[in-house]
Order: C-alpha cells, then sequence, then structure tokens
C-alpha cells in the first residue's frame, strides 16, 4: 500500500520527488541499464568486512524514525549507521535503489513486494536467521516472509489490519450494533440513511483506498485462496468469481459517500470524525486523523462482515512492514546479527514504545502498553487464519497502478458495465503478466 | 557575394591556433552535453520502447517485442485514447484561453496605468509559487467538502472527482499560471518596442486599436511566435498540477502522467512507458517543424 503517513492532503509532499524522478526516469532510461550492468560485479567478497552495519530506513516520518532510532540502539553487535530517505521516494526508487549500492540490511513490506525482489535476487536469503527467531512469530507471519522458493527473506516488524471503523458514542447514540453479515450492513446502512448519515465514508482520490474494499469483498466471496491466486495472475479477472466481487459492491455503492473519486481518505476519515458518516473500511492508520485523546479513544471497529457463510471472515487484512537483507551486503555477519535482533520482541517493544499506532509482529510482543484499539486489532489478527496483505502489495505493482487504480475509479464511476470493465481488465493483465 | 566568398578562405586561415581550438571546444561541449543529455536519452527512449524491459538487470535481459508496446498502447490500455483527447483540448484551451487573456493584460498594463507594477506582481504571483504549493491551493479550493468553492457557492460539486469536470477546474488552476507567464513575455516584448513607431501612428491619425493591429502586431511577431511556442510546449508537458491532485486519473489522464505512472516507481514498465513517450515525442516533433519551417521562411 502507498504508505498513508506520508501523504499530506493531496499528497503534495511526495511532487518534488516525482519531478526529479521523471526527470531521472527519462533521461537514465537509457543510461541505466549500462549502470546496471556494471553493478553485478563488485561485492563478491561480500561478508568479510567489519565497520558499521548500514541500514536503509524508509521510516521518514517525525514518529516513526524516532521510533527506528530507538530500536537501532538496543543493538549490541555493532554500529549501525541509519539512512533515512523519504518513505515515498524510498519506494519510488527501490528498483535503482536496489540495484545499486543498496544498504546492508533495509525496510520493505511482507507480501509479492518482497516476493518480486527475491525472485530476481536483489535480496538477501536470510533462512539462518529465521532458524534463530523463528520460533518467536505465528505460521501466517512466516508464510508471508517467504519467499516463492520457500526461503525466508523478511522480518517482519509490525502490522496494521484493516476493518471497518466507527464511533462507538454516535453507535451509542443511536443505538447501531456492529454488523455480522451483508445482510445487517446493508440493513444497518438503511437505517444511517433514514437518520441522515452517509452509512459508509469513501474517498479514493488517491487510487489505492477503494482496493481495500475490494480485497475485502473477494476474501469474503471467494477466499484467501482465490485472493493469492488472482493477484498472482494465475486466476482470470473476467471469471464469475470476480464479476460477483464487483457486483456485491455495486450494491454497497450506493451507501457509500458518494463523489468519492475527489476526496481523499483523510477527507473521508474527518467526515467519519465529524459524525457524517456512519463507518469507514479502512487501515488502521485512520486514527492519525482523529485527535488524540477522547477522540480517538472513542474509535472501535469491526471485521468486516460474513458474506459466505462457508468462507467466514477468517481472513483479515493488514498489511506488515518489516526488514530484508541485500543482496550482497557489505557487512554480511552483522547484517545477520542486526536482522536477528530485529526479529526479537524487545526491538519490536523498542518500536512500538515510540510509535503505538501498529501492532507488533512478534508472539512475545509488550501487549501492557497497548490501547484498546491495539488490543482488539491484535486479537482480530490472531484468530485470522490467512493475513493478506493489500491489493497493491499482493500483486504486481506495475500492474496494481497501471491497471487496477484506473479500473476501479472506472467502476466506481459507472458501476453497470461489469463485464466490460472485467474483460479490460484481463487483456491488460495478459499484457503484463504475459510479458 | 562574389567578394565575401573569396575573403572567406583568408579569414579561416588567419585564425592562431588558439582560436581554432576555442571554436573546437565551442562547438564540441555544447554538441556532448546535447548529444548525451538529450539527443542519447531520446534515442534510447525509442529503442527501449521496443522492449519489454522492467528496469531490472541487464541489457543482455532485454527483449525485443517489436510493436507490442505500441499495440498495447493504442488498443489494451483505457487511459490512453482519453490522455491524447485532453492534451489536446489542454492545447486549444490554453490557446484560446490564458495565452489570450495574458496577452490582453500586458497590452493593458503596458499602458502605464496607475498601479502598473502592483498589477503585475500579482498576475505574475502564480509563475513564481512552486507547482507543489500551487496544487495545494487549488486543493483548498477545490476540495469537495471542506473546499472553499463549495462553501462559497453553497453546492457539493465534486470539481476534483467527477471526471466531466476537473479536466476543466485543473485548465482554471493551470491556466491561471500560464496567464501570468505570458503576461510578462509579452510585456517585455512590448517593452521593447520603439515608442516612435506608436507616435508616428498617432500623428497619422491611427486610434489605439488600430495602432496595435497594424503597427505593434507585426513589429511583435518573433515575440508572437516565441508565446506560440511556449503555450504548445507547456500543453504537451501538462504534468504538474494533474499529477498533484490524482496522479494523472479519473479524468485527468495526460501523456506524460501516464509515461510517469508506468516508467517511475515501482511499476517499471519501462519498456510501455517509453512507447507513450516517443508517441509524445513524435507529436511534439510535428510542432517543432512547423515552428522551424516558420522560422526558417522569415530568415529567407
Amino acid at each position: 500500500m502507498r504508505s498513508p503517513r506520508s501523504f499530506g492532503v493531496g499528497g503534495v509532499p511526495a511532487l518534488s520527488i516525482q519531478r526529479r524522478t521523471l526527470l531521472k526516469g527519462m533521461l537514465g532510461a537509457g543510461a541505466l541499464a549500462g549502470l546496471a550492468g556494471c553493478g553485478g560485479g563488485d561485492g563478491d567478497g561480500g561478508g568479510g568486512g567489519g565497520g558499521a552495519v548500514t541500514f536503509g530506513s524508509n521510516w521518514s516520518d517525525e514518529v516513526p524514525k524516532n521510533a527506528i532510532a530507538a530500536m537501532m540502539k538496543g543493538f549490541s553487535g555493532g554500529e549501525v549507521s541509519i539512512n533515512t530517505v523519504d518513505h515515498n521516494s524510498f519506494q519510488e526508487n527501490i528498483n535503482n535503489y536496489l540495484q545499486g549500492g543498496p544498504d546492508d540490511v533495509f525496510g520493505w513490506f511482507a507480501g509479492y513486494r518482497m516476493r518480486f525482489f527475491a525472485e530476481q535476487g536483489l535480496v538477501g536469503d536470510i533462512s539462518d536467521v529465521w532458524s534463530d527467531i523463528g520460533s518467536g512469530f505465528s505460521e501466517a507471519m512466516k508464510q508471508q516472509s517467504t519467499g516463492s522458493d520457500g526461503k525466508q527473506y523478511f522480518v517482519p516488524l509490525y502490522y496494521y489490519p484493516w476493518a471497518v471503523f466507527y464511533r462507538k458514542s454516535l453507535w451509542q447514540e443511536r443505538g447501531y450494533e456492529p454488523p455480522a453479515t451483508m445482510d445487517d450492513l446493508v440493513a444497518l446502512s438503511k437505517r444511517m440513511q433514514g437518520d441522515g448519515l452517509a452509512p459508509i465514508a469513501f474517498g479514493d482520490s488517491d487510487g489505492w483506498p477503494a482496493m481495500g474494499t475490494f480485497d475485502y469483498l473477494n476474501l469474503r466471496i471467494n477466499g484467501y485462496d482465490f485472493h493469492v491466486e488472482l493477484m498472482a495472475g494465475e486466476k482470470p479477472w473476467n471469471s464469475p468469481e470476480v464479476k460477483a466481487v464487483f457486483d456485491a459492491w455495486r450494491e454497497l455503492l450506493p451507501y457509500h459517500q458518494p463523489d468519492s473519486l475527489g476526496r481523499t481518505w483523510q477527507e473521508a476519515a474527518q467526515s467519519l470524525l465529524r459524525k457524517e458518516s456512519g463507518m469507514y473500511t479502512i487501515g488502521m492508520f485512520m486514527g492519525q486523523q482523529f485527535p488524540e485523546g477522547a477522540e480517538r479513544d472513542d474509535l472501535d471497529f469491526f471485521p468486516f462482515p460474513e458474506i459466505d457463510p462457508a468462507i467466514g471472515t477468517d481472513a483479515i487484512e493488514a498489511p506488515i512492514d518489516g526488514f530484508m537483507m541485500s543482496a550482497r551486503p557489505r557487512n554480511e555477519d552483522d547484517a545477520r546479527e542486526l536482522l536477528r535482533y530485529l526479529g526479537t520482541a524487545a526491538a519490536g517493544d523498542a518500536y512500538l514504545e515510540v510509535d503505538p499506532n501498529n501492532i507488533g509482529a512478534h508472539d512475545d510482543a509488550d501487549t501492557g502498553g497497548y490501547n484498546a484499539l491495539q488490543k482488539k486489532s491484535q486479537e482480530l489478527v490472531g484468530a485470522a487464519k490467512s493475513i493478506s496483505q493489500f491489493l497493491d502489495r499482493d500483486t504486481r505493482p506495475d500492474f496494481a497502478s497501471t491497471v487496477m487504480i484506473p479500473s476501479i475509479q472506472e467502476f466506481i464511476r459507472n458501476p453497470n458495465d461489469v463485464d466490460g470493465l472485467t474483460k479490460s481488465i484481463e487483456d491488460q493483465k495478459a499484457s503484463i503478466f504475459g510479458g | 557575394m562574389t567578394r565575401r566568398q573569396a575573403r572567406r578562405p583568408k579569414q579561416v586561415r588567419t585564425l592562431s591556433g588558439i582560436d581554432r581550438l576555442t571554436v573546437v571546444l565551442m562547438v564540441a561541449v555544447p554538441t556532448l552535453v546535447v548529444v548525451g543529455l538529450v539527443w542519447g536519452p531520446a534515442l534510447a527512449t525509442v529503442l527501449l520502447s521496443f522492449t519489454d524491459w522492467n528496469g531490472i538487470g541487464n541489457l543482455a535481459d532485454i527483449n525485443m517485442i517489436g510493436w507490442e508496446n505500441y499495440q498495447n498502447a493504442t488498443t489494451n490500455y483505457p487511459p490512453f485514447g482519453p490522455a491524447v483527447q485532453h492534451n489536446v483540448i489542454w492545447l486549444v484551451v490554453f490557446f484560446f484561453g490564458p495565452t489570450l487573456l495574458g496577452m490582453v493584460l500586458a497590452v493593458m498594463l503596458d499602458r502605464e496605468i496607475r498601479g502598473s507594477r502592483v498589477y503585475q506582481s500579482i498576475f505574475f504571483m502564480p509563475v513564481v509559487l512552486s507547482l507543489a504549493l500551487v496544487g495545494f491551493i487549488w486543493q483548498l479550493i477545490y476540495s469537495r467538502d471542506q473546499g472553499l468553492l463549495n462553501t462559497v457557492l453553497g453546492t457539493d460539486t465534486d470539481w476534483f472527482g467527477d471526471p466531466d469536470i476537473n479536466l476543466w477546474a485543473v485548465l482554471v488552476a493551470a491556466g491561471w499560471r500560464h496567464t501570468g507567464y505570458i503576461m510578462l513575455l509579452y510585456l517585455a516584448g512590448l517593452k521593447a518596442v520603439d515608442p516612435a513607431l506608436r507616435e508616428a501612428a498617432a500623428v497619422d491619425g491611427a486610434g489605439e486599436v488600430r495602432t496595435f493591429l497594424r503597427v505593434i502586431w507585426p513589429v511583435m511577431r518573433p515575440v508572437n511566435i516565441v508565446i506560440l511556442v511556449i503555450t504548445v510546449i507547456e500543453s504537451l508537458r501538462a504534468f504538474d498540477i494533474a499529477w498533484v491532485i490524482n496522479k494523472g486519473r479519473n479524468g485527468l489522464e495526460l501523456i506524460s502522467t501516464l509515461v510517469t505512472q508506468n516508467v517511475i516507481g515501482e511499476a517499471s514498465r519501462v519498456g510501455f512507458g517509453s512507447a507513450l513517450a516517443t508517441i509524445m515525442i513524435a507529436f511534439s516533433t510535428v510542432f517543432i517543424v512547423i515552428y522551424l519551417v516558420q522560422v526558417m521562411r522569415e530568415r529567407r
């Protein structure tokens, strides 16, 4: 997911980088090929050298940045030199970064985005680290850290679940109950409309937030395995299964806030804050839009309701952030040592103490300081049988950004041509995955 | 003519070694820069547009796939059609809107009305602001739920989200900037016009309008062409504001934003993005040729 944390009102902070990278991309498109070719030769002797371990951090916002610094202080195996790069530009430049001279250890995401680079040979196998830290993580966490070849490439730090958020005070006042099934959700939405509320807050100006709704409908209608296969490009998009997802979404759209394509997720969250909308399917980071104190404590959530009883609600969308090692670290021994440390409960606790807006990925993470929402999230994910990442973390980034974002926006604009839309997605998918 | 031709070889011979070196350097360095930074990448873009390169790996891993990217762009990429259309709309609107308005403003300000400087600064202000800031300002104005415009008008128009409206909303924002730019350029041109021409026209009994159309306008021809070219260039490379608002999607597709979406970032459909960029180069070339033909004709 495009890291909501670093967005301003309209994603403005990212602009200067975009322009720069645009230039670089245009000018460098040709030259890069040559550079990449040169880069292959060095670092063969990796693992020997001493000195500090370098750590490429994309935790560039104030709070996460301090949290990372606090976390690294706890590493006793040597010095860690932290290179912090703006979150979005780190993400935008990841291809060049990994092919150039990446830091020994760097921050990244679980899911396809991790597996993709593992397949390209751009990140290091850390299965040996996992044999030491593995006992501290659930099976689902391990699965999300494992590449297509069965080896581990990723150490999870924290996750933040997606769910349907609401304000307790408003719901108590009006006597609303969290819906367990789709029928309940529709009935509740109708009641909210009667009460003059926009039932479901919705903003998709940035393109990615609506992916969460698609994912949940897909997970509830077709299940986790189908989600994985669909994202991997193995299942066709113009299948009856996918059409069923869009059909279900069309049924729900009238209860979503209208004109969502011009609204940022922040604005949608604020409508929830102002009690103009009733609920909101979004990630836990949404809490940032609520002022700390009484209003943030008023926030609660329920898992996305069940649609097919045979499938249930045991798949939860909870993107995981964590760490990877570059393919040829300059200081390999210490890099592995650092990853061993990062995979401990103590390291995770050190991070979460400073940045409590997430849930620790480690089984033994100290939950004493968790607020009610964190505790509930932890239970939700703990009880989940499968954890999905997010549409744009579970599939090819080019497919997610150049095909799915425009397609979902097209659907929101005109929900009636599902056949045409899914065919277009499938045609484009073939051109991207087929190549 | 014959005399000059006869003299020429002698002149060349009189160049000293250092002179010759200077000339060679002055020609070679810019040539290297232009070839290396403009022609090289442009050619590389064209070449890459026939490949499926994803930005990772060696040159050896690149597969040539012929015209497939172009075929995909035109037949299997829904945003492409709207993007071309939007670029053309952008050009037409810019030409008949902000460009003409900027010229009119320049002519008015040239008449030394009181507070001319203040007006100049006001109109030129948006050009000075960074586009990130301009995008942000308009976001505050156009936001559906919290924006100034809807609050003042009492409407709930979805200025940025409705694909039938947002292009026009953005054109207003972009035009706001462009007007100031053109105004300043044209004003500079007008200041350079010999006042004697105006006086002569006035003496001959020509009115304001007639003086402008018959005397000033023809004198300003080089500036007019520059302004035309700038308008075309600005329209073709329109990018920033659309990108700030919604990354150039949902009604704001432009060729430049599509190129960026595909080439930059994790997506890295370098081959496909290069095909889109090549199409953009082709469009620009048409205008460049027209411009060059004009300039050449003038020389003759």
